[in-house]
C-alpha cells in the first residue's frame, strides 16, 4: 500500500486513501466505543479477543473473519496512546502479513485533526489468510535468557518507574511508554526517537527486547517505536514481566528506598 | 454551523521571564556521556550536575532528582502541564511541591536529565543553580501583592534579584548554598532562617515616602541552625541589589571552602560575631556603590499585573457541595482586594499527581484572576485572584481529582523532607510519616479545631532540617534507635519552634520511635487542652511550657517529658513487630545512608 519498510502510517496520508477499498482498518477499542463513531471504515475487533486466544491459528483465523488475506493492506489504530493497536499489527505481521500499519495517531487524536468518522459497519467478506510465522520478532524467556548476557543485547522494560523500580528482569533499562509518544502522534519524531537512544547509550545496530507488564502492549507500542527509526533487530517478549516472574526467573529490585511513597495515586 | 454559547477562553498569560538556555540541555547530556566513559571525574561531574539542578538519589549512581526553579513561586498553567508530562515521561508519574518553591522529579534516569531540561526551555522554566554551591531559588511569600498585613508588594523585587543572580558569574562557585526569602509581613513568610532574609517596609524622610526592606542575614537550619540578624534600620530599594553583591561577595572572599560540614554563612556570622560582620557588610557596600564604573541596576519590572476575573462560569443553582464549608475555613484566606480570595491547595507532603497538575492547570484558567498560582512555603499551592462568588465551582471542581483536601492553612498539613524515598543522607521514611500524621489528624477533624490552626508539624528524615523541624511547633528529625540487638526508626522530637518576628529553634525533648509518633502528639494535644486557657492555641501553649512560663500542672518540658515517657518505651520484638519497622516498609529497620551531596 505505502512503500516504506516503516510499519507505521500517517495520518494525513490514511484520510487521503480512505476510499480505497482494499484497505482494511482495524479499530482496536471496544465494541461499544466503535459503534459510536469510528475512522470511515474501519472494522472492530476489540482487544481482548486477541488476547483470549494468541496462538497462530487463532490469530490467522481473526484475520480471515475480518476479511484479511495475505495480501490486504491493513492499518490499525486504538484509542490507548497505540499500545493496543501496535499489539494487533505485531500479531499480523508475526503470522507473517506483510502489509501492516500502525496509525500514527489514536482516534481522539484523529478527531482532534478534525478528521471523518462514520457510525456505518462496514461489510465484511471473509478471506483465507496463510500462516508462515515470522519467528524473528519474537522472544520467549527461554530466548531472553539464553541471550542477556550478550554484549550486543539491549532489554527494555517499558512499564512505568515505579513499577520497574520494584521488579525487573536482571540487566534491563526502563524506557516507560510515556516517553515514547510526542504531542499529537503515539510516536516521538525520528530524531526525538534518536536522541532519546543516543542519550541512553543504545545502538541502533543492537538486537533490541522488549517486555512489559503483561501481554506485550506497552512493549509493542516500544517495538514500533524502534521501528520507526529502522532498528532492524527488535523482538517482543510478548507475555513479558507476568510470564518471567511466573516461570520464576531472576528479578531484581531497586533495594533500600521507598520509592512508592513519594506517589500521589 | 452551531453558534457557539460561551466564548473561549483567553489565551494563557505568559511568565514574563525566560529562565531557561536552551544549550545547556545539550551541554548536559554530552558531559553525562563523557562521565559514563569515565573522561571526567567523580567530583567534577558532581559539582556541574548540581549546578544544573540534578540531585543524586539514594543508594544508585543511575537516577537524579532534578529540581525545577520557580522563582518567587510564580506558576503559569502551560508550565503545570509541561511538569505533568515530564513526570509521566521521565519520572514516576508524580512530582513534587518543596518547601522552597521548587517543584521536583525523582527518580529521572540520569541520561534522562538532558530532555527535561530541553523541554523545560520550551516553556521558560530552568533547574539551572537549584542545587549545589549557588543562589538557590528566591523565594517570595504566596501572599505577596495580597497579603492584609503588607507594606508593599515584594514580587517585582525577588524576581529581580533571581534574574540578576541567575548565572551570574560571582555566584558560580561560593562556598556552600546561598539562599534569598522575600515575604509579605512577618506571619507569611521564613526571612529569618536563610541567608538573606527581606520584608517590606516604608520609610518617610523629610515627608517623602520611600520603598525599603529590613533585611535579615546569616540564618538557617540545619545540623546547626541560627536565627538571622537584622542589618540595619531600613534598607531602601536601591540599595538592595548593592546589599546583596556586597553580602555574597563578603561569603565568597571569607566563606568556609575547606570544612564542608559548617560553610554556610551563618557560621562565619557566628564565628566573626554579628557585629563585625555587620560592619564589613556595610563596608563592603559602600565599597560596591564607589567603585561601579557602570550602573548595576535591578531589571525591575512592577508593571502592575492584569486582573481579570475569567468568565463566570459558577452555576448559581447549584447545590453547595458536602463539606464546602470545612474546606472554606482551612483553605482560603481573604486577600486586601475586597471580594477575592487566595486558595491553599493541599497535598499529602507535597506530592501531586500528573493528572492532578492538569487539573490545577485548567483550574487556574478558569478560577483565577490573575492567570496564574503561586507555590507555598509548604509544599502546597496557592491559587490567588477567586472571586467570593466562584468559590463554591471551585470546591466541587478540586473534589473531582481529589484536591480539596481539607486543613491547608492548619496543623493538619504535615510537612516532610523526602527522607528514605530518594535521599542518601535519610535515616528514616520522614516522607510517609508526614503523609500518616496529616491522615489521621484529618480523620479526627483536628484541622477544624482553632486551637491547634497556628501549630505546625515538620518532619526531616535526618539532622540536615530540610523538613524543616526546627521551626516547627513540634518537629521531628530521624534517627536509629536500639532496643537489645533490634533496631527501630527512632525520631527526635523538638518543641515550640517558630517562624515569625520572634523565630526560635524548637527545644529538643525527646526521642520518640517512630510508631509511637501519632500517639504522642496525640497526647500533646490531650494534655494542651486539659491545661489550656480559655483563648490559648497550641502553639502559645507549647511555648510558654519550653520556655517555662507556663503554670498549669504542665511548667515545663520536664513535665511533657514524664507524660510522654510510658509511651515510648520499645516492647518486645515478638510482641510487636510493627515497631522495628518503618512506615513503607515490611522488614526491619537497619539504617543504610550513601554519599551526601549537601555539600558539594
Ligand atoms: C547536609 C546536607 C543538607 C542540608 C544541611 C540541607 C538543608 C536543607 C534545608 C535547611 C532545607 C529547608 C529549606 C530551607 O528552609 O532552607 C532543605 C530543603 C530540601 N532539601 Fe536539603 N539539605 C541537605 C541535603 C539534602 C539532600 C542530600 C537532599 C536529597 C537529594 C535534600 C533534599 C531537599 C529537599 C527535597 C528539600 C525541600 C524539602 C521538601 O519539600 O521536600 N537535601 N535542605
Ligand atoms: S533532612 Fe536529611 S533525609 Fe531529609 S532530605 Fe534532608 S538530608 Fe535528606
Amino acid at each position: 500500500m505505502i512503500d516504506s519498510d516503516v510499519p507505521i502510517i500517517n495520518s494525513k496520508l490514511l484520510r487521503e486513501k480512505i476510499q480505497e477499498n482494499s484497505i482494511r482498518i482495524i479499530d482496536v477499542r471496544r465494541e461499544q466505543e466503535y459503534q459510536q463513531g469510528h475512522i470511515t471504515n474501519a472494522v472492530n475487533l476489540p482487544l481482548a479477543k486477541l488476547l483470549a486466544d494468541d496462538s497462530s491459528e487463532s490469530i490467522q483465523k481473526i484475520a480471515q473473519d475480518l476479511g484479511i488475506s495475505d495480501e490486504t493492506p491493513t492499518v490499525i489504530y486504538d484509542d490507548t496512546f497505540g499500545a493496543l493497536s501496535s499489539r494487533v499489527v505485531w500479531a499480523l505481521q508475526y503470522i507473517g502479513h506483510v502489509d501492516v500499519k500502525l496509525l500514527d495517531v489514536t482516534f481522539s487524536q484523529w478527531t482532534d485533526l478534525g478528521y471523518e468518522i462514520s457510525t456505518e459497519v462496514p461489510k465484511i467478506e471473509p478471506a483465507i489468510h496463510s500462516v508462515k510465522i515470522n519467528s524473528e520478532i519474537m522472544a520467549t524467556a527461554e530466548y531472553l535468557e539464553k541471550v542477556k548476557e550478550n554484549k550486543n543485547v539491549v532489554i527494555i522494560d517499558n512499564r512505568e518507574r515505579l513499577n520497574y523500580l520494584e521488579q525487573h528482569i536482571p540487566g534491563a533499562i526502563n524506557i516507560p511508554y510515556r516517553t515514547l509518544a510526542t504531542e499529537g502522534k503515539i510516536i516521538r519524531t525520528k530524531e526525538g526517537m534518536k536522541t532519546l537512544l543516543k542519550n541512553r547509550g543504545i545502538s541502533e545496530d543492537a538486537e533490541i527486547i522488549t517486555y512489559c507488564g503483561s501481554v506485550g502492549t506497552l512493549s509493542g507500542l516500544a517495538y514500533y517505536a524502534l521501528k520507526s527509526i529502522g532498528v532492524q533487530n527488535v523482538k517482543l517478549y510478548v507475555h513479558s514481566f507476568k510470564e518471567w516472574k511466573s516461570l520464576e526467573k531472576p528479578i531484581v529490585k531497586q533495594e533500600n528506598a521507598n520509592y512508592w511513597d513519594l506517589s500521589a495515586e | 454551523m452551531a453558534q457557539q454559547l460561551r466564548p473561549s477562553k483567553p489565551a494563557d498569560k505568559q511568565s514574563k521571564i525566560d529562565w531557561s538556555r536552551r544549550q545547556e540541555a545539550e551541554n548536559f547530556a554530552e558531559t553525562v556521556k563523557l562521565f559514563r566513559q569515565g573522561k571526567i571525574n567523580d567530583d567534577m561531574f558532581r559539582r556541574y550536575r548540581l549546578q544544573h539542578g540534578a540531585y543524586g538519589t539514594r543508594m544508585t549512581d543511575d537516577y537524579a532528582m532534578v529540581r525545577i526553579k520557580v522563582p518567587a513561586g510564580q506558576i503559569y498553567p502551560y508550565q503545570l502541564e509541561k511538569i505533568a508530562q515530564l513526570s509521566e515521561m521521565y519520572s514516576i508519574g508524580s512530582a513534587h511541591f518543596s518547601t522552597r518553591e521548587n517543584i521536583q522529579l525523582h527518580w529521572v534516569i540520569l541520561e534522562d536529565v538532558s530532555e527535561i531540561m530541553q523541554s523545560l526551555a520550551d516553556v521558560g522554566m530552568t533547574s539551572r543553580e537549584a542545587c549545589g554551591n549557588s543562589v538557590r531559588n528566591v523565594m517570595c511569600s504566596p501572599m505577596s501583592g495580597v497579603c492584609k498585613d503588607e507594606i508593599f508588594d515584594a514580587t517585582p523585587y525577588a524576581l529581580a534579584i533571581a534574574r540578576f543572580l541567575l548565572r551570574n558569574p560571582i555566584c558560580q562557585a561560593l562556598p556552600r548554598k546561598f539562599k534569598f526569602n522575600f515575604t509579605c509581613c512577618e506571619k507569611h513568610g521564613m526571612i529569618r532562617i536563610v541567608d538573606v532574609g527581606l520584608l517590606p517596609q516604608i520609610q518617610e524622610i523629610n515627608g517623602e515616602k520611600r520603598k525599603g526592606f529590613k533585611i535579615f542575614l546569616g540564618g538557617g537550619l540545619g545540623n546547626r541552625s541560627f536565627v538571622g540578624h537584622q542589618l540595619e534600620d531600613f534598607t531602601p530599594v536601591e540599595d538592595l541589589l548593592y546589599t546583596s553583591m556586597a553580602v555574597i561577595r563578603i561569603f565568597d572572599r571569607m566563606g568556609d571552602r575547606k570544612n564542608m560540614s559548617r560553610n554556610r554563612m551563618r557560621y562565619l556570622v557566628n564565628d566573626l560575631g554579628w557585629e563585625k560582620f555587620q560592619n564589613l557588610v556595610l563596608k563592603e557596600r559602600s565599597v560596591v556603590k564607589a567603585t561601579q564604573s557602570v550602573i548595576v541596576k535591578l531589571n525591575l519590572d512592577d508593571s502592575v499585573n492584569e486582573i481579570q476575573r475569567p468568565i463566570s462560569i459558577t452555576d448559581e443553582s447549584a447545590s453547595v457541595p458536602d463539606g464546602y464549608a470545612r474546606w472554606e475555613k482551612t483553605n482560603v484566606e481573604k486577600q486586601s482586594q475586597s471580594g477575592f480570595n487566595s486558595v491553599f491547595i493541599g497535598l499529602e507532603a507535597g506530592d501531586i499527581t500528573a493528572n492532578q497538575l492538569r487539573s490545577v492547570a485548567e483550574i487556574i484558567r478558569d478560577y483565577s484572576a490573575e492567570g496564574f498560582a503561586r507555590n507555598g512555603f509548604s509544599q502546597n499551592i496557592v491559587i490567588r485572584y477567586v472571586h467570593d462568588d466562584d468559590l463554591k465551582s471551585m470546591y466541587s471542581k478540586l473534589l473531582e481529582t481529589g484536591l480539596a483536601k481539607t486543613g491547608s492553612l492548619t496543623m493538619a498539613s504535615a510537612v516532610g523532607c523526602s527522607g528514605t524515598t530518594s535521599c542518601n543522607l535519610a535515616l528514616t521514611n520522614s516522607h510517609r510519616l508526614a503523609k500518616e500524621v496529616q491522615r489521621k489528624f484529618l480523620e479526627l477533624n483536628f484541622d477544624e479545631d482553632d486551637d491547634l490552626k497556628d501549630s505546625t508539624i515538620k518532619i526531616s528524615g535526618c539532622p540536615n532540617s530540610c523538613g524543616q523541624h526546627q521551626i516547627a511547633t513540634i518537629g521531628f528529625y530521624g534517627g536509629g534507635g536500639r532496643h537489645g540487638t533490634n533496631m527501630f526508626p527512632n525520631y527526635t522530637m523538638s518543641l515550640g519552634g517558630k517562624f515569625d518576628e520572634d523565630t526560635m529553634l524548637g527545644h529538643h525533648t525527646t526521642r520518640v520511635p517512630v510508631k509511637r509518633i501519632i500517639p504522642v502528639i496525640l497526647k500533646i494535644i490531650e494534655l494542651f487542652k486539659e491545661n489550656k486557657q480559655s483563648d490559648d492555641t497550641l502553639a502559645k501553649w507549647v511555648d510558654r511550657v519550653v520556655n517555662g512560663n507556663e503554670s498549669s500542672k504542665i511548667t515545663g518540658v520536664e513535665d511533657i517529658k514524664k507524660a510522654l515517657a510510658p509511651l515510648i518505651v520499645p516492647p518486645n520484638i515478638e510482641d510487636e513487630p510493627d515497631f522495628y519497622m518503618d512506615y513503607g516498609s515490611d522488614t526491619n529497620y537497619h539504617t543504610v545512608t550513601g554519599k551526601g551531596e549537601c555539600a558539594a
